[in-house]
This record gives structure tokens, C-alpha cells and sequence, in this order.
């Protein structure tokens, strides 16, 4: 955990360290917890601290046997129904990281909004997916997971939106308060269903909750709503016609800010003071004192707390009350007078009946203007790296967090990246998008993806080819030799000579194709035949891998050389396997076995230079061979050197006499 | 245009997409596709269909993304998969079994019809017998012919239980795809960039013939015929290298063209138009190379299930279409090449083209379906 100073310890459930004594080890995103064999003498308290995570795994609850437990850090990673919303984000997130800073001032403020909104989207439609899947279950467990989640998806999105309308868009005074409202009448959802119960009955003028609903859209400034609905009151009532208009022209002119340059902030100012003591006096002369409904709208709009402070569950939460309240009393509030507004109105809603909740504290920290302090308490409150990770990339890139170094490990931004990704690869399928996440995280990502990269199981070769890639794209030398090693090896269990020398010539790791050639060459010694001829017939360049590998490639071209009875190539080649020590030593005596049939053919083939040549290799090998004993020992061997110097001398015989043939004539 | 392609993350990474082939005499373009998943602990097959016909407006566009008829978990990775008919569908298993699922379109459920376990397997030193991943499958009902990492070529019948024939080692690499050559004869990719043919009335256990790329023997992975030049023979390859072969003449590619960057996973000639082809990446791309630049007159898509009209209306395009494929520098000559997917990041695991529609699949987790290819 980033900041570990105010961090509850979280207990892991099941392990007891009263009864027995803990250790633990840490993983790239898991810990192990394990009880020892020790009973707990030394002091109590050393619990597993700080693992904002669950158990994932226990072994049974025997009291005799030690279990392990697996604590995994990021939770949300294992729900099936947010891998939407990794998946999508991560397409983001690279969309940022390529977005470099060519563009300044305001057209990067604009790309960078519609960054953090585009996170958003996803967000919700996580959150839908996430209510339909409520929705259509009919197991109620289920139904409260599924209803848990939609709340603190929507939760994200609120914290996400108030710091893309404070930190990324950095809204000033006047655009400020259009945006808060924005976030509340986007937020505040649960009044929705009586507006439209309302909307859609008969005659809304004579619905019960007529006058909530005029509240509600007053509360929220949606003033054209509003002023529609009192029409359908006022033609009504053509008694208090009068009334109404004044109360709907006070609404209509009511000034606003306006998005564009079109006015400024003192003009504003100016007209809004013109306005408010119009409301003033009409409230003063009693023009609404027949109907309190009206009154009170008066009121609202002269931003009278005890009045709007009445609609308390019209508005459900402090911060709706905030906006409010800003809206009627100072619509031209600046960034950094938020703080005070935001406190006292947390203060007054809640009236101390209640205290805040966490959430409650993140937003007063973005009202603050204390970013740390969100990315920290969001950390804290939510089971899963993911936000934390993406908002402070995101404010990263809005340039905010430069000054702010951790007193360990890379900067914030790092840090989170690297917390979420490592969660990505605890994950049976999700590790692929870790690899991009790490490839932006400039000082430990790339420690991190060596140490990630080699434990991912490799099922099958297309999964292996996949791994390979990631590391060769990156220069990862050293995984790629260990991938294609692991891989060649597997082959090699399977009997499949053919794939292990491929796995080996692509991690050209020539100390393996020999190891393989060898099996080849064994195999040939033993079955007197070639197997996987279609691979060594094609081995092309990579055969200068290994001089091992040369060797079988050569050799197996003297026997094709010999099929197709070019025999004065084949004996050039095998004699030159020999004389340029190709050949090892140990294959010296098959080499010459081979050359028996030559010598054999009816027309002479070894020229009285390559016999003497061959008498020397067949001497060199029985004199300098350390083995010397074996050949004496051995019978079948002793026949063979018999029979290949008899050959070899009959071989002479004939090629002497043919050369001084030749040359006499 | 980009308006056009729909998409959906369906929380599993796709490893096959697959349109189900349309009956001789339909005239709507494609409705339903089946997708495979890979490297999930729980693997499935799913049937969807593409999207709302009912809004479908007065030219053609279609709305709304795919959504899902019904799915069946799947033992091991979905490693290849193909439809051996309207209902049924042929997949390759990461464990080495092949299976024939039914699509039961009455009431949208899926359920095995006929397996064959273990169809490819290794005979290792200490294991007795384990699974061999069957990397590649294809159909020509009812005969089924696989092939996988053990260097082993099935040939099955779908309505009998033993293999009808098997090539122990037929090959000492991997094989990486198998596609048909001709009603007896089968092409196969493998791991040191050999393309082999098969004639499966001989009983001799050799390929009748091996073309290979020359240097460094980069693997192939995927394979595609022309249908309706049958000597003209494309893959890719590791490099993401798209090679044109001729099989007529010589043992080396007529062409090898350079779009892709990775791996190149799946090469597809459009089934009713084939001068277009369609390949995608392990480098997040999917490239629609077009060699019909000159000619003027468009042939109409949504009539290519009327065979013959299609036929006759390219007979004299194909000409063209021959040499193009087949020239010495098709880059330089009339070829057009569009990458479909800008900004993707990962892998482009699998496409299928018919009609006019494009369905593809990716690790990012998503589906994504073009309706309108040639608007």
C-alpha cells in the first residue's frame, strides 16, 4: 500500500496468530501466509498487516495441519463481469501513453478531458452491464454481489467526475458551477423515478408530489423544466395567474454563466445583484405569501440555507446541498473558495447526526484540492488498483503530481502502475494487458515484466510463441533463451527431435541443438535410418548453429549424395567430414563403415590420395583413440577394422593400377 | 468506415471467429457466427448473432452489437474451429480432442454431438500418453481432416467413430494449419516454414510434394487457397510476412508481401470475391489487401449467395485477378492495402469473411463485426 502510515491493519481471516506462530513470503501480486509448527510464545500483535485483499484459497480446517494462505492485493481482479472494463480501459490507456504532448495549451486540456471522459463511459457501462446482470439473476446472493458492485462502480464514477471537472478541465470561476451541476443532476438518481411518476401521470398539477418535483428540478437549477411544470399549475389556477408570472419571470431571468467569453465575471456579478434584490423585494412585499410552495421557491432562489436546507431529502447527499447552495448564493465561486463552501455545507447537512463515510471524505478531499489525499483514501476504501491507477496516470499526464516523490521505490504514478499490473498477471487470462501497463512504468517496469513474464505457464506452443514475442519485441534476451529452453525441453520429453531443434535454432542456443543433434546421430546408429528427414533435408543457415548440428546436416547430405548414387561427391564429402573434423571422433568409425561400400563399387572411386587419406583416419583412430583396449576387446570391432584395412588396400591396388593406366596412356 | 464496425468485449479472449456458412440459395448476408476462447480457466463456444435484423434500414446498415444465442464451456484452449455444416461445428482442442458441437436452433442451445479424445497425443518418454495441442482443423462435409503439435494428420468422417486414416509424424515440426487443396488433397503449414501437399489416396505416409522459404525458415501458421485458382496458395508466417505461392511451378513463394509486424495468424481470400484477402496479426492489425484496383465495375455482395450470377459476373475479372495475385511485384502493380483496425494494441487472433461482413476477435477481449466491407 502506497502510505502505509494510516492504513488499518487488516486481519487475514483464518489465520490466528495467538495459536500459532505466522510466517509469510511475499509474490509478485500474492503473499503466502503459512502456520508454522511453532505454538506462539513471543509477543502478540504481529499480525498480517496492511494486505488490503481476502483469502483466496485455504487448505482445510484441520487443527493439527498447517495451512497456507493465499492473500492476494487486488481483489477486483477475479470478477469476471469487470474484465470489460480492464479490457476497455487498457485501449485508453494506451491511447493516452501514444498521445504525447505535441499539442499545447487548450487543445491538450481538450484531449485530456475526453481521456478521463472516455474512462467514464466505460465505467458505465460496466455499471449497466453490471445492473442488467442484477437485474436477470434470480439467485439473491448473487443479486446483492452484482447490486454491490453497480454501487461501487457508481461510487468511482462520482470521485473520477468531480476530479476531471477540478484537476484535469480545471474549470474556473462561473464554468465551474455549470460543471458541479452537471455532476449532480448526473449523480443524484434517486429522485429520478418520482419526476417521471410524476411527469407521466394524468394531470401533473394534481399529483401529490407536484411540488416535489418543481423542488427538485429548482434544486437543481434545471430552471426551463421547472418553469414548465408551474405553467400547467398556473393555467390551472387563473385566480392566481399574476402570481405565477412574476415567480416565472424572476425564473427565466435569473442570470447565468455562460460557457463562451460572452460575458464577464463582473458583468455577471452585476446582473445576478440586480436580480437577487428583485427576488428580495417581491419576497419582502408578500407577493407570494398566499402560496407557501412559491414562497419557499422564492426563497431557494435567494439562496436562504434554512430554506433550501429543508429539502434535505429532495437532495440526499451534503454535496448536492453544496451546489445548491453555490448556485443560489455564489454562482461566481472560485476553485480555491470551494474548501470552505464544501466543509460547512458537510457540516450543516449532516448536522451531526451523522458522520462522514469514506466517500464523503474523498470528495471533501477533491473540494480541498488535496489529490493526494483522494489517490490515498481511494486506495484505502476500494478492493482494487484499478482506479487509483488509471486517475493518477491520468493526472500524471495533466502535469499535477510532478513535485510529489515517494520517499521509496519510483514516483506515485509508477508505483500504482505497477500495483495494478502485477494483479493483471496474477490472473490466469489478463496478464497480457500487464505487459503494456509495465512497458510505462520507465524505472522498475522492466524488472517487473522479467519476473512476471517467466511465470506464466506455457500450455501449449501458440500461447509459447505468444510469451516469445512480448520478449523478443524488447529485447529480453534472456527470457527468450528460457522460454524457447523450457519449450525445447518439453519436445525433447515428447519425443519430438524435430520441434526441440526449431525451439533450440530460434533461441540459437547452440549448446541444446548439439544435445538434440546427438539424439539424431543416436538414433541413426541405433535404427541404421534418419528420422524427421524433412527437417534436417532443410535446416539451411541454421545449421552453422552448432558444429554438432553441421555435422548431422552434412552427413545426412553424403547419404542423399549416396541415394542418389553420386558416389564421387558422397566420398569427397565423407572424407572431408573426417579430415576437416567435422565428424567427432566418436562418429569416426561409422564414418568409415560408411565408406565400405564405396570401396566397394565396381569402378574405383577414392583416388590413391583419399585412400592413403582414409588409412590415416582409420590409424589415427585406432592408434589415438585413449580406448585403445576397447577395439581389442571387442570382436565385431576388430572385424570391422579388418575389413575396412583389407578394402583399403584392395582399394589402392586398383586405383594405383587405374591411375598408372590413365596416365600411360 | 469506421461507423459501421460494431463491437463487444465479452470478457474472454477470442481465439476463432467463424461465420456460419449460408445455405446455397439464401440472399441475406450472414446472421450468425461462433466464437472460441483460449487461456481461460473456463473456455466456451458461443453462437451470436451478429445483430438486430429487425432494424435493419432501407440500405442495408444494421445496428446494435452482437449478442449472444447460447454458449457450451469447452475442455482445453480453442485452438481452430470450423462449421462442417449449417448446424454443426468442428473445434480443436489445446488437449488434443476434436469435437463436433450441434447448434439446436429450435430452441438456441448447444451440446457435443460426436468427440474424439485425444486425436492427437504424445508418446513421450516418461509420459505414457498425453494430449498433443490439434492446432488446426478443416471441413469438407463429412470429412474432417486435423493436424497439431504432435506432427500427426487425422483424416475423420463425422458420421464414424475411428479415424478413417492417421499419419503418424507426418511431420518432425509442428503443423500449424491445414486447409483443402482439392476434395483428396490437403496443404499444411508447419514450424520451419515448409508448405506440403497431401494426397490421401496414396497410402504412402510422405507429402507429395514440400515448397519452402528460402533463408532463414521463418514458421508458418496460417494457410488459405484461392477458391476458385486452385494453384494459388497463400500464408503467413511468423514475420508477418503474407507469401503467394504457385504450386504449379517451382518450390519457393512467387511473392512474399511485408504489412504485418508479428505473427500473422489467420490469411482468408474472400470466398466470392478473390481478389480480395483478408490477414490479421498478433501485432493488432488486420490488413484487407485489394487487388481489384482496376476495375471499374463493383460486383453486388449481397447477391453472392445466387452462385452462379457471382460467377459469371467475375469470370472476367479473373484474368486480372491472376496475374495480380501472381505478378512479380504486386505492391507495384494494382494492389491496395488497408490496415482495418488503427490504435489496436492486441492481438488479432482470427477473421472470417463472407459476404459483405467481417467478424473478428481479439486477447483485448473483443468481438467486433463489419457489415458493410466494401461500402
Amino acid at each position: 500500500t502506497p502510505l502505509t502510515d494510516t492504513v488499518p491493519p487488516q486481519v487475514v481471516p483464518g489465520a490466528d496468530p495467538s495459536a500459532r506462530q505466522l510466517c509469510f513470503a511475499w509474490g509478485p501480486a500474492e503473499v503466502l501466509v503459512c502456520e508454522t509448527l511453532f505454538g506462539r510464545a513471543g509477543s502478540a500483535g504481529a499480525t498480517a498487516r496492511a494486505l488490503t485483499g481476502s483469502v483466496a484459497g485455504t487448505g482445510d480446517g484441520a487443527p493439527s495441519s498447517s495451512r497456507v494462505f493465499v492473500v492476494r492485493r487486488d481483489q477486483d481482479i477475479y470478477i469476471h463481469t469487470l474484465r470489460k472494463l480492464f479490457n476497455e480501459s487498457h485501449g485508453i490507456f494506451m491511447g493516452l501513453q501514444r498521445s504525447e504532448e505535441e499539442l499545447a495549451g487548450k487543445s491538450r486540456k481538450a484531449q485530456l478531458v475526453q481521456v478521463s471522459k472516455n474512462y467514464r463511459s466505460v465505467i458505465r457501462a460496466c455499471m449497466e452491464d453490471m445492473h442488467q446482470a442484477a437485474v436477470s439473476t434470480r439467485d439473491p446472493a448473487l443479486q446483492g454481489q452484482y447490486s454491490t458492485q453497480v454501487s461501487i462502480l457508481s461510487a468511482m464514477e462520482l470521485i473520477w467526475n468531480l476530479c476531471e471537472i477540478l484537476f484535469v478541465e480545471a474549470a474556473t470561476a462561473g464554468p465551474l458551477l455549470l460543471r458541479l451541476l452537471d455532476w449532480v443532476r448526473l449523480h443524484v438518481c434517486d429522485v429520478d423515478s418520482m419526476v417521471r411518476e410524476v411527469l407521466s401521470s394524468e394531470s401533473p398539477s394534481k399529483h401529490k408530489l407536484f411540488w416535489n418535483v418543481v423542488d427538485v428540478f429548482v434544486l437543481q437549477g434545471r430552471m426551463d423544466e421547472a418553469r414548465h411544470l408551474l405553467s400547467k399549475e398556473a393555467s390551472a389556477n387563473p385566480a392566481s395567474m399574476n402570481m405565477y408570472k412574476i415567480l416565472d419571470d424572476l425564473m427565466k431571468k435569473m442570470p447565468v454563466p455562460s460557457l463562451g467569453n460572452t460575458q464577464t465575471l463582473t458583468e455577471l456579478e452585476l446582473k445576478w445583484q440586480h436580480w437577487h434584490e428583485e427576488c428580495q423585494r417581491y419576497l419582502q412585499d408578500g407577493t407570494f405569501a398566499s402560496n407557501p410552495h412559491m414562497e419557499s421557491i422564492c426563497k431557494i432562489l435567494l439562496g436562504d440555507e434554512d430554506a433550501i436546507l429543508e429539502k434535505k431529502e429532495l437532495m440526499t447527499t451534503w454535496y448536492h446541498f453544496l451546489v445548491t447552495r453555490l448556485l443560489y448564493s455564489h454562482p461566481t465561486v472560485k476553485p480555491m473558495e470551494l474548501r470552505f463552501y464544501a466543509q460547512s455545507s458537510m457540516d450543516l447537512f449532516l448536522g451531526g447526526e451523522s458522520s462522514p463515510e469514506p466517500l464523503d471524505m474523498i470528495l471533501m478531499a477533491a473540494f480541498e484540492f488535496e489529490m493526494h489525499q483522494v489517490i490515498k483514501e481511494c486506495s484505502i476504501v476500494l478492493s482494487n488498483w484499478w482506479f487509483v491507477a488509471h486517475l493518477t496516470d491520468l493526472l500524471d499526464h495533466c502535469k499535477l503530481l510532478q513535485s510529489h516523490n515517494l520517499y521509496f521505490g519510483s514516483n506515485m504514478r509508477e508505483f500504482l502502475l505497477l500495483e495494478y499490473a502485477s494483479g493483471l498477471f496474477s490472473h490466469h487470462s489478463l496478464w497480457q494487458l500487464g505487459v503494456d501497463y509495465l512497458d510505462h512504468c520507465p524505472e522498475f517496469g522492466r524488472v517487473y515484466l522479467e519476473l512476471h513474464i517467466e511465470r506464466i505457464p506455457l500450455s501449449t506452443e501458440q500461447k509459447a510463441l505468444k510469451v516469445l514475442r512480448i520478449c523478443e519485441q524488447r529485447q529480453m534476451h534472456e527470457q527468450v533463451r528460457s522460454i524457447c529452453k523450457i519449450m525445447a525441453m518439453k519436445a525433447l520429453r515428447n519425443n519430438r527431435l524435430g520441434s526441440a531443434l526449431s525451439w533450440s535454432i530460434r533461441a540459437k542456443d547452440a549448446a541444446f541443438a548439439t544435445l538434440i543433434s546427438d539424439r539424431f546421430l543416436k538414433d541413426y546408429c541405433e535404427k541404421g535410418c534418419f528420422s524427421d528427414l524433412d527437417l534436417i533435408d532443410n535446416l539451411g543457415p541454421s545449421m552453422l548453429l552448432s558444429d554438432r548440428l553441421t555435422f548431422l546436416g552434412k552427413y545426412r547430405e553424403f547419404h542423399r549424395l549416396y541415394g542418389e548414387k553420386r558416389f564421387a561427391e558422397a566420398a569427397r564429402l565423407l572424407l572431408t567430414l573426417m579430415t576437416a573434423h567435422i565428424a567427432p571422433c566418436s562418429f569416426w568409425m561409422t564414418l568409415l563403415t560408411d565408406a565400405l561400400p564405396l570401396l566397394e563399387q565396381k569402378e574405383v572411386i577414392f583416388s590413391a590420395e583419399q585412400t592413403y587419406e582414409l588409412m590415416r583416419c582409420l590409424e589415427d583412430l585406432t592408434a589415438g583413440n585413449p580406448d585403445k583396449q576397447k577395439f581389442q576387446d571387442d570382436d565385431v570391432e576388430t572385424t570391422k577394422v579388418e575389413m575396412l584395412r583389407l578394402a583399403l588396400a584392395r582399394n589402392l591396388a586398383r586405383v594405383i593400377v587405374k591411375e598408372g593406366t590413365v596416365e600411360g596412356s | 468506415a469506421m461507423e459501421d464496425v460494431s463491437a463487444k468485449f465479452v470478457s474472454q479472449k477470442i481465439s476463432r471467429t467463424r461465420w456460419r456458412p449460408l445455405p446455397a440459395a439464401a440472399l441475406q448476408p450472414p446472421d450468425l457466427f461462433a466464437t472460441g476462447s483460449w487461456d481461460n480457466e473456463d473456455n466456451r463456444i458461443s453462437i451470436w448473432s451478429a445483430g438486430d435484423l429487425g432494424n435493419a434500414g432501407l440500405n442495408g446498415e444494421y445496428h446494435g452489437e452482437p449478442h449472444l444465442l447460447c454458449d457450451i464451456q469447452h475442455n482445453g484452449d480453442v485452438m481452430d474451429m470450423q462449421f462442417l455444416d449449417q448446424e454443426r461445428i468442428v473445434v480443436a482442442s489445446s488437449t488434443g480432442t476434436v469435437t463436433i458441437f450441434r447448434h439446436h436452433q429450435n430452441n438456441q442451445t448447444l451440446s457435443a454431438d460426436h468427440q474424439w479424445a485425444k486425436a492427437h497425443y504424445h508418446v513421450g518418454q516418461d509420459t505414457s500418453c498425453g494430449g498433443a495441442a490439434c492446432t488446426g482443423v478443416v471441413c469438407n462435409n463429412p470429412e474432417i481432416v486435423t493436424v497439431g503439435e504432435d506432427g500427426r494428420i487425422n483424416l475423420f468422417r463425422a458420421d464414424q467413430k475411428d479415424a478413417v486414416r492417421t499419419i503418424d509424424n507426418a511431420d518432425s515440426s509442428t503443423l500449424h494449419a491445414v486447409t483443402f487443396l482439392r476434395t483428396t488433397e490437403i496443404l499444411t503449414v508447419n514450424s520451419i516454414g515448409q508448405l506440403k501437399i497431401w494426397d490421401l489416396r496414396q497410402q504412402r505416409n510422405e507429402p507429395s510434394q514440400i515448397f519452402s522459404l528460402a533463408g532463414d525458415r521463418v514458421p508458418l501458421h496460417c494457410v488459405d487457397r484461392h477458391p476458385n485458382q486452385q494453384h494459388i496458395v497463400a500464408t503467413g508466417g511468423q514475420d508477418g510476412m503474407l507469401s503467394i505461392w504457385d504450386i504449379r511451378q517451382g518450390t519457393m513463394p512467387v511473392s512474399l508481401l511485408n504489412a504485418h509486424e508479428a505473427e500473422m495468424w489467420e490469411v482468408h481470400f474472400h470466398p466470392s470475391d478473390p481478389d480480395h484477402l483478408f490477414t490479421c496479426s498478433e501485432d493488432g492489425s488486420l490488413w484487407h489487401w485489394d487487388t481489384s484496383t482496376n476495375v471499374s465495375e463493383k460486383p453486388s455482395f449481397l447477391h453472392q449467395g445466387g452462385r452462379s450470377t457471382a460467377y459469371l459476373s467475375h469470370s472476367t475479372m479473373n484474368q486480372s485477378v491472376v496475374s495480380a495475385w501472381l505478378s512479380n511485384d504486386p505492391t507495384k502493380d494494382r494492389m491496395e492495402i488497408t490496415n482495418l483496425i488503427p490504435n489496436q494494441t492486441l492481438s488479432v487472433n482470427s477473421l472470417d469473411v463472407l459476404g459483405p461482413c467481417l467478424v473478428y476477435g481479439t486477447d483485448a477481449e473483443a468481438i467486433y463485426v463489419n457489415r458493410q466491407l466494401f461500402a
